[in-house]
């Protein structure tokens, strides 16, 4: 270790290697069987249960945890992946406190949750450890479809028609299958390659060929697979990013936060990655908290998350914002970046408070200067190669009921769609749901 | 705090809290460090005829059943009476008995159904200084399959004789340990104190079998291979006993034979129920192998908080309260009408009273959009379902209709006289209304 937190500017190797391997490991230790036991007799098997509703790909939560309860894990996690293919990685990444956890009747009773998403990742590991793949596939249509993104959304509508019996091409730009559960989500909600081998256990279903580097609009056009396939789905996410439009954001030190996560979530060595000493995260969202926490867990001495409006407004979770606080970040809110200083390299984030009125959110002219030899942009990602064939609506692929773009035989689904919140569990709902609804039209059922 | 001070049949011990004999008080170890807790008495594990003492099982004597948090809500054993020699259970009596004067220490036995056996171990037995005995005819396994323990309490002819002669051949007073494991518990109760008992304890443990290993194809507990029934105790069997109490306290031919109660009690709370029901005192045997001896602080506090916010100065005031109110079925007050009611403050909306009612009863609760739940007057029959599946203590509760109401899912105002099925006129053989 030649560098330590206090070393200036972007450097590598801050910490001993101990501290990366601690750092970065599960956010939640999994839960051992005494502890499931537990946690899942406190589960009142509700009627029309109010966590099934609100989760989005609609898990019978009350079945799979009294299935743990009687000591069948594996009958759980098949109850859980019949809705949801990637309840695994669900499991790991749900904003459970938004979601299933928010609205469980014990938080309501006593502020105390059944942990939802620690019991499924419970069962779900059981079953993926064994190596048991639990779906068969139906007898072959000799239909073809093909699923542009590998992502979340793709995967589970390419899992889900494999299982019906139809064919399917999966065509992903990037090197590597999962999309942002391979690229995006924080390295300790998802240890241990997960994302990849959840990637491999979905893949034993058959019937589904994985096209790595193959980009839709300069591989492929959407009018070619439209010709040589019986339907087309897009799961192809958001690959742009929102500019800043501040001074100075051409400065070395300035990156988008989603390129910094996909470096690190990538890296082989945590420890040869360089972080900033003082880092300024702007956004407050997901991408935002990650982006800050992970740059702290690197080893920076000083980090900040600017977010233009209250805390009160902030998409990240309050879960989410304590997680940050608890590891050491700084959330400074109602503040907008107006310029990053330096001479060529960033050196500090120049920002000016903000309040909002009844015409949007204005500067209050106050300004106040943080250090900052490395800005990360976190301020929402674009759609990003869309075909213009298709209508887009509030920046997202138009889609009506189960994915159906304005295009006929061509469906959407998952963060590049219109509708439904930027999750993972939204993006596999959406894939599998559209997978039904191309199944019903290939064969009329 | 209330004085707990109890005298049951002329034995006095500072509290109504007995450990029942049992593994609790198999030997002098135990029953000391039992009196140091507080407990106002122990029946000694159960002695048998002098000569090689009985062997155990080595493998498990003990399968249970669980309720949430791995809570033992009912314990099944096969164990048998003490597997130490008479003469060691005797020495220890002695001197346990001779420091603890004040409390009380009572003699379990059992030994095969002739006199001499019994009078040789009673002559033995009274040596000890100990209060009295307890006639064991209860054990359900191993020690019946040798013409012991319920094979004696199952014919109220051998109890009636047995108890005799252990009046005859001691001065103690008599306490008969019934079984439950018998239709009709009046009949050896009955047999019991024709005999001369001075007091009948119930209940004994009830034939079981707790579980089977799916595996093996075996009972629980199992003994390389193979399982044999064993009997059943802790909280699961309370109510069994608490109405085989009642039913001896209500017997004419029974009132006022003294009672020592037995059987899940596991708090002040149940003590204090099988009190009301007319036992004199309680014994306990799972609680403590559970919890260990510690839990009768809690009895001992408990007790004397309700007895003090009662205004009983005395637990002879609360022994049998309750008797005058076990009643049969058919002189329950058919014109005594009640509804179901939501508290929709406690309320968490975890919709259990309606799958409950609805799909199991009488559709009489309704389910909003957001989830709000109700009770329909117009099905509701009361039936206290949804209050027994509601995890939220309180929040469902009956209220009585008052008379002059009327009740909406029959139609009719509901009356204010008592009447029952004896005088009701669906009733064949209704014998009022001429
Ligand atoms: C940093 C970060 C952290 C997050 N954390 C969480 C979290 O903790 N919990 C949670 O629920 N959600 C989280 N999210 C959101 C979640 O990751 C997304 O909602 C989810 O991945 C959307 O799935 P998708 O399949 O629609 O898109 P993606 O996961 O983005 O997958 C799209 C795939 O399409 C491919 N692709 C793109 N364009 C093309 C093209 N032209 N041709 C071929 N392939 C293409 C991409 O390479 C990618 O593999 C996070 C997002 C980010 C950015
Ligand atoms: C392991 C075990 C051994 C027992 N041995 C005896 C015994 O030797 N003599 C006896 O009269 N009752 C015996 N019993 C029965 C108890 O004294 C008591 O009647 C019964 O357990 C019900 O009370 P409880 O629910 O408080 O446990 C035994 C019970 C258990 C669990
Ligand atoms: S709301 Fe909570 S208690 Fe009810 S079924 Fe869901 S997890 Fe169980
Ligand atoms: S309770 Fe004690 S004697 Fe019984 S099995 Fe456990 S350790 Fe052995
Ligand atoms: S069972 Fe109780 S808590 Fe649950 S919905 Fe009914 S009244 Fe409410």
């Amino acid at each position: 270790m030649t560098n330590s937190p206090f070393t200036p500017g972007l450097a590598s190797g801050r910490l001993a290697a101990e501290d990366y391997a601690s750092n970065f490991g599960d956010l939640h230790d999994p839960l051992d069987d005494h502890e499931a036991l537990v946690a899942a007799d406190r589960c009142y098997f509700c009627h029309d249960a109010p966590c099934m509703t609100a989760c989005p790909t609609d898990i019978d939560i009350p079945l799979f945890i009294r299935q743990i309860a009687t000591g069948t894990p594996e009958a759980a996690a098949r109850t859980i992946l019949s809705q949801n293919i990637l309840g695994g990685m669900c499991a790991r990444v749900c904003p459970t406190e938004t979601l299933c956890e928010e609205v469980c009747v014990r938080e309501v009773a006593e502020g105390k949750p059944v942990i939802i998403g620690q019991l499924q990742r419970y069962a779900t590991d059981k079953l993926m450890e064994a190596g048991v793949h639990p779906f068969t596939r139906a007898a072959a249509t000799g239909k073809k479809v093909a699923v542009v993104g590998a992502g979340p959304a793709g995967l589970s509508c390419a899992h889900r028609l494999a299982m019906k019996g139809h064919d399917v091409d999966l065509y992903d730009a990037r090197p590597k299958g999962g999309g942002l559960n391979e690229y995006g989500i924080a390295a300790y909600k998802t240890v241990n390659g997960f994302a990849g081998a959840e990637v491999d256990w979905l893949m034993q279903i058959g019937g589904i060929t994985l096209h790595t580097g193959k980009a839709l609009g300069t591989d492929l056009s959407l009018n070619a697979l439209k010709a040589d396939y019986d339907a087309v789905f897009l799961g192809m996410g958001l690959g742009g990013v929102n500019a800043l439009r501040a001074e100075g954001e051409d400065k070395s030190g300035v990156s988008d936060a989603v390129d910094f996560i996909s470096d690190l979530r990538q890296s082989e060595d945590l420890s040869s990655l360089p972080v900033g000493r003082n880092v300024v995260v702007i956004g407050g969202g997901m991408t935002a908290v990650d982006a800050a926490v992970q740059s702290k867990l690197l080893g920076a001495e000083n980090v900040t998350i600017l977010y233009r409006r209250s805390r009160a407004e902030m998409p990240a979770s309050r879960f989410e914002q304590d997680l940050a606080a608890s590891k050491g970040v700084r959330l400074v809110f109602n503040a907008k970046p107006v310029r990053v200083t330096g001479n060529g390299a960033a050196q500090a984030v120049e920002a000016e408070y903000t309040v909002s009125g009844p015409d949007g959110l204005k500067g209050t002219g106050e300004t106040f200067t943080i250090p900052a030899d490395q800005v990360l942009k976190a301020i929402g990602q674009t759609l990003e190669g869309a075909p213009d064939a298709l209508t887009i609506e509030g920046g997202k692929i138009a889609v009506t009921g189960p994915g159906r773009t304005s295009v006929a035989g061509v469906w959407a689904g998952g963060d590049c769609a219109s509708g439904g919140e930027d999750l993972t569990v939204t993006a596999v709902a959406e894939g599998r749901d559209a997978a039904e609804d191309i199944h019903a039209s290939l064969t009329g059922a | 705090m209330a004085d707990l001070t109890t005298n049951f049949i002329g034995i006095k011990s500072p509290n109504p809290f007995w450990l029942a004999s049992a593994p609790p008080t198999d030997k002098e170890y135990n029953v000391r460090r039992a009196f140091e807790a507080g407990w106002g008495g122990v029946v000694w594990k159960t002695l048998g005829e002098e000569g090689p003492p009985v062997v155990n099982v080595n493998g498990p004597r003990y399968g249970a059943i669980w309720g949430a948090d791995r809570r033992l809500l009912g314990l099944n054993n096969i164990e048998l009476i003490t597997d130490r020699p008479l003469e060691v259970n005797l020495e220890e009596m002695t001197r346990v008995k001779k420091d603890y004067p004040d409390r009380a220490l009572i003699a379990s036995l059992m030994v095969p159904v002739n006199e001499d056996s019994w009078k040789a171990i009673l002559d033995r037995v009274i040596e000890t200084g100990c209060d009295g005995v307890e006639l064991n005819f209860g054990c359900p396994h191993g020690m019946s399959e040798r013409g012991m323990g319920s094979a004696v309490g199952q014919v109220p002819e051998y109890v009636g004789q047995v108890t005799e002669w252990c009046k005859k051949h001691s001065d103690l007073p008599v306490i008969v340990k019934l079984t439950p494991n018998i239709t009709d518990i009046r009949k050896p109760a009955q047999a019991a104190k024709d005999g001369g008992a001075d007091a009948v304890s119930l209940i004994n443990t009830i034939n079981s079998i707790t579980s089977v290993d799916l595996d093996l194809f075996a009972p629980e507990p199992t003994i390389d291979g193979k399982g044999a029934h064993g009997g059943y105790c802790g909280p699961a069997v309370k109510p069994i006993a608490l109405n085989m109490v009642a039913e001896i306290s209500r017997s004419p031919s029974l009132a006022g034979l003294p009672i020592s109660g037995i059987g899940g009690v596991t708090t002040w709370r149940d003590a204090a129920e099988f009190m009301a029901l007319g036992a004199g005192n309680v014994q306990v045997c799972t609680a403590a192998m559970t919890y260990g001896f510690k839990i009768v602080q809690e009895m001992i506090s408990g007790l004397s908080q309700y007895m003090d916010e009662k205004g009983f100065t005395s637990t002879s005031e609360l022994v049998g309260r309750a008797v005058p109110n076990c009643s049969d079925w058919q002189h329950l007050n058919l014109n005594y009408v009640s509804k179901a009611r939501i508290d929709q403050d406690a309320c968490i909306k975890c919709g259990r009273c309606y799958a409950a009612c609805e799909d199991t009863s009488h559709q009489a609760i309704t389910m909003s959009e957001d989830r709000v739940f109700d009770v329909d007057d117009s099905e509701c029959v009361a039936c206290n379902l949804c209050v027994n599946v509601c995890p939220v203590e309180g929040c469902i509760t009956m209220e009585q209709l008052a008379p002059g109401t009327v009740d909406e899912r029959t139609g009719k105002v509901v009356e204010k006289d008592y009447a029952n099925w004896t005088t009701h006129p669906n009733n064949p053989g209704s014998c009022a209304a001429e």
